[in-house]
């Protein structure tokens, strides 16, 4: 009786010191994406000590950070951008690492493009120097965020040093109603849990309603898990998985596509498996959630009002909704309803994928961003995203409601390159995210899925998308 | 990796849970590609009044007076106390890399975050777990006693009081060990490498389609 978290881990250990499972551990790594932000540090360590990478052909590299969304045709004027996505392309040159380059339709965000190309497969350990790697737990692997020093430790051994996890159980059960996303689920798990509640787990998704999703809706919700403290978070492969995999550039074909689809199969939990800690949540009553603070735990729904710190014993806690209310600009008890936006965000690692931006693009067909909205941005999560997009004619659809069309990358949703919120800007945001300056010093943030960020540009506010259903 | 040796050092604290990666180094200061210098921006929006930039002259910027860090009393702290679930978000290394730049040896708080956690170690950065009553505890010692300081002895896993009250923390044996002797990792992994090479040749047989 072996927990899917059991089975992964089992399958890739090289070496244990005394053989217990609470002692370090030597994993084996089998896919290692890399990017320009927590990459360069390592590669000047590897060459410093005289190493070289283990194995090229675990690697892809693409830069998604610093990449500018407009016109990128003259390249990336801020020079420090600049260096740092030239760099990336030195060290992959000189290695010899595949690495999709910034004009490459192949490029976009990380954790879009592992699984578009097929280069996520089930059953495989999948690192990379981002926190956001939980994403490619959808895909029935052990997938996690490493430092740089861990990329260094993966560059040169093809291994890490870790000890097992703990795992739980979240069990959403139900049909979810009329435009609830997986972003609602996820965000419904960490009003529940907290932000620390999966500290030292591995997640597990079940139930009938994670059955249900499609890949890119698991896929949003694996990449959450790290907001709810886990490194970790997975889904059991079913026919959904393999489907979704079947002719990308990276998976396997003919004979040997039989015999990964056989071993995938097994990837799941035991009936009996006993995890260390079990959640359940019912879906028919997950409603549209909206954060509220600067942590993705401070969290209501749609029909709610910003809570009151002076209802709160805890000294701490109330300490931190203050806080929090005051750099959101924020009184409480304002119904979430009235709480008006500046700026619209519609992107990112948890919501950049063909499934969010039909759903945006459906609530604003044949819409207006409201006055109130200065800038509303999609940008799509890859070049084959945004391809996709077009040739169903969705860029039309956002361009005629205001919408901003733009080039694939993290954008705006850490603002490293310039998409930001400048200071008291509020934004509505399908990102994962909402810490102070997150999106530019002194922006404010409320994450939402990109359904409920579509209606409230239109709103100029947030509204509940239940009740733009036609 | 330096040896981590027992001392005994000024204790600063920051009173606020959830501190996440990004207060901790803001986004505009990782497009650097050194491991160093990135203790003068920790936790740079809370320090300074103006906005910081990389290349900036830290003489130069507006300080925030209010920030616990820039109190007389706590300059040259080498221990932070914080609250629980410290350094959340990000897996930016970057954040330990500032608070060593910046001095600190020791974080000391209820929880951590499990990626900031593990990369602490990684560079001889020593994160204390202690429970919430002992470190409510060591908040109120710590404001109320100018220049309190405690001792760390990660060989007997006990951090001291200057009355001599002892707390013991629990630390993984085989991370204790690197840091007490400052072992490179990937070199201890090295030693391995025979077995990781058997490891692979088993997979590439068993699983073709990983390796092509």
């Amino acid at each position: 009786m072996q927990t899917l978290y059991d089975r992964l881990w089992n399958q890739h250990v090289v070496h244990t010191e005394s053989g217990d499972s609470d002692s370090m551990t030597l994993i084996y790594i089998d896919r290692h994406l890399v990017h320009e932000v927590t990459s360069p540090q390592a590669f000047e360590s590897l060459r410093l000590a005289g190493r070289k990478p283990w194995r090229l052909n675990s690697i892809l590299a693409v830069a998604d950070h610093n990449v500018p969304t407009t016109d990128r045709s003259h390249g990336i004027h801020d020079p420090v951008s600049r260096l740092q996505v030239d760099t990336l392309d030195q060290n992959c040159d000189e290695l010899g690492i595949t690495e999709f380059k910034m004009n490459d339709v192949r490029q976009g965000i990380v954790h879009v493009i592992g699984p578009e190309q097929g280069a996520t497969l089930p059953g495989m350990t999948v690192v990379c120097g981002d926190s956001h790697t939980s994403t490619h737990g959808a895909f029935g692997c052990l997938a996690f965020g490493i430092g740089t020093s861990e990329v260094e430790h993966v560059l040169a051994t093809q291994c890490l040093l870790m000890k097992k996890s703990k795992t739980m159980q979240i069990c959403v059960e139900g049909e979810l109603g009329w435009g609830i996303t997986a972003k609602d689920i996820a965000l419904a798990i960490i009003g529940e849990i907290g932000t620390a509640g999966g500290t030292g787990y591995a997640i597990e998704f079940t139930g009938s309603a994670i059955r249900a999703l499609s890949m890119e809706g698991r896929m949003t919700l694996c990449n959450m898990a790290i907001e709810a403290g886990a490194r970790a978070g997975m889904v059991a492969v079913d026919d959904i998985t393999i489907n979704y995999i079947k002719g990308r550039p990276f998976a396997p074909q003919g004979e040997l596509w039989d015999k990964a689809v056989a071993y995938w199969r097994t990837l799941h939990s035991d009936a009996d498996a006993v995890f260390d800690r079990t959640v359940t949540l019912d879906a028919a009553q997950i409603k549209p959630q909206v954060t509220w603070g600067t942590s993705p735990e401070m969290v209501t729904t749609i029909d709610g009002s910003v809570p009151d710190p002076s209802s709160i014993a805890d000294e701490v806690k109330r300490h931190d909704m203050e806080q929090a209310l005051n750099y959101m600009g924020l009184r409480p008890n304002t119904p979430i309803q009235q709480i008006m936006l500046d700026k619209i965000f519609i992107g990112s690692c948890t919501n950049s994928r063909i499934e969010d931006l039909r759903a945006a693009a459906q609530i604003v067909n044949g819409k207006h961003i409201a006055a109130n909205i200065k800038q509303a941005l999609v940008v799509p999560g890859s070049g084959l995203v945004k391809k996709q997009a077009e040739q169903e004619g969705l860029d039309q659809v956002f361009l005629a409601a205001g919408f901003e069309w733009r080039e694939p990358g993290c954008s705006m949703c850490l603002a490293m390159n310039d998409d930001r919120l400048t200071a008291g800007e509020r934004c509505a945001s399908t990102s994962n995210r909402n810490f102070e300056g997150r999106q530019g010093p002194g922006g404010r943030t409320h994450l939402v899925s990109p359904a409920m960020a579509a209606a409230a540009a239109i709103a100029g506010h947030f509204v509940d998308v239940r009740e733009m259903r036609q | 990796m330096n040896k981590f040796h027992t001392f005994t050092g000024l204790v600063a604290p920051l009173d606020r849970a959830n501190v996440d990666t990004d207060a901790i180094i803001p986004k505009q200061f990782l497009k650097s590609i050194k491991r160093s210098g990135f203790g003068q921006n920790l936790f740079d929006e809370w320090r300074y009044l103006d906005h910081g930039e990389p290349g900036m002259d830290p003489s130069k910027r507006k300080l925030n007076p209010e920030f616990v860090l820039n109190q007389s009393r706590y300059q040259g702290s080498e221990i932070l106390l914080a609250r629980a679930n410290f350094g959340c978000g990000s897996s930016r290394e970057h954040a330990p890399w500032s608070l060593q730049d910046y001095g600190f040896r020791v974080i000391i708080a209820p929880s951590f975050a499990d990626i900031f956690f593990n990369n602490c170690f990684k560079i001889g950065l020593l994160p204390i777990i202690l429970d919430t009553g002992s470190v409510d505890y060591l908040f109120d010692a710590v404001k109320t006693i100018d220049g309190y300081q405690l001792t760390v002895d990660l060989q007997n896993q006990v951090v001291a009081t200057p009355k001599n009250e002892v707390f013991d923390f629990a630390v993984d044996a085989f991370r204790k060990h690197c840091l007490l002797n400052g072992l490179d990792e990937i070199g201890l992994t090295l030693q391995h490498a025979e077995k990781i090479k058997q490891f692979e040749q088993k997979r590439r047989n068993e699983q073709p389609w990983l390796f092509a």
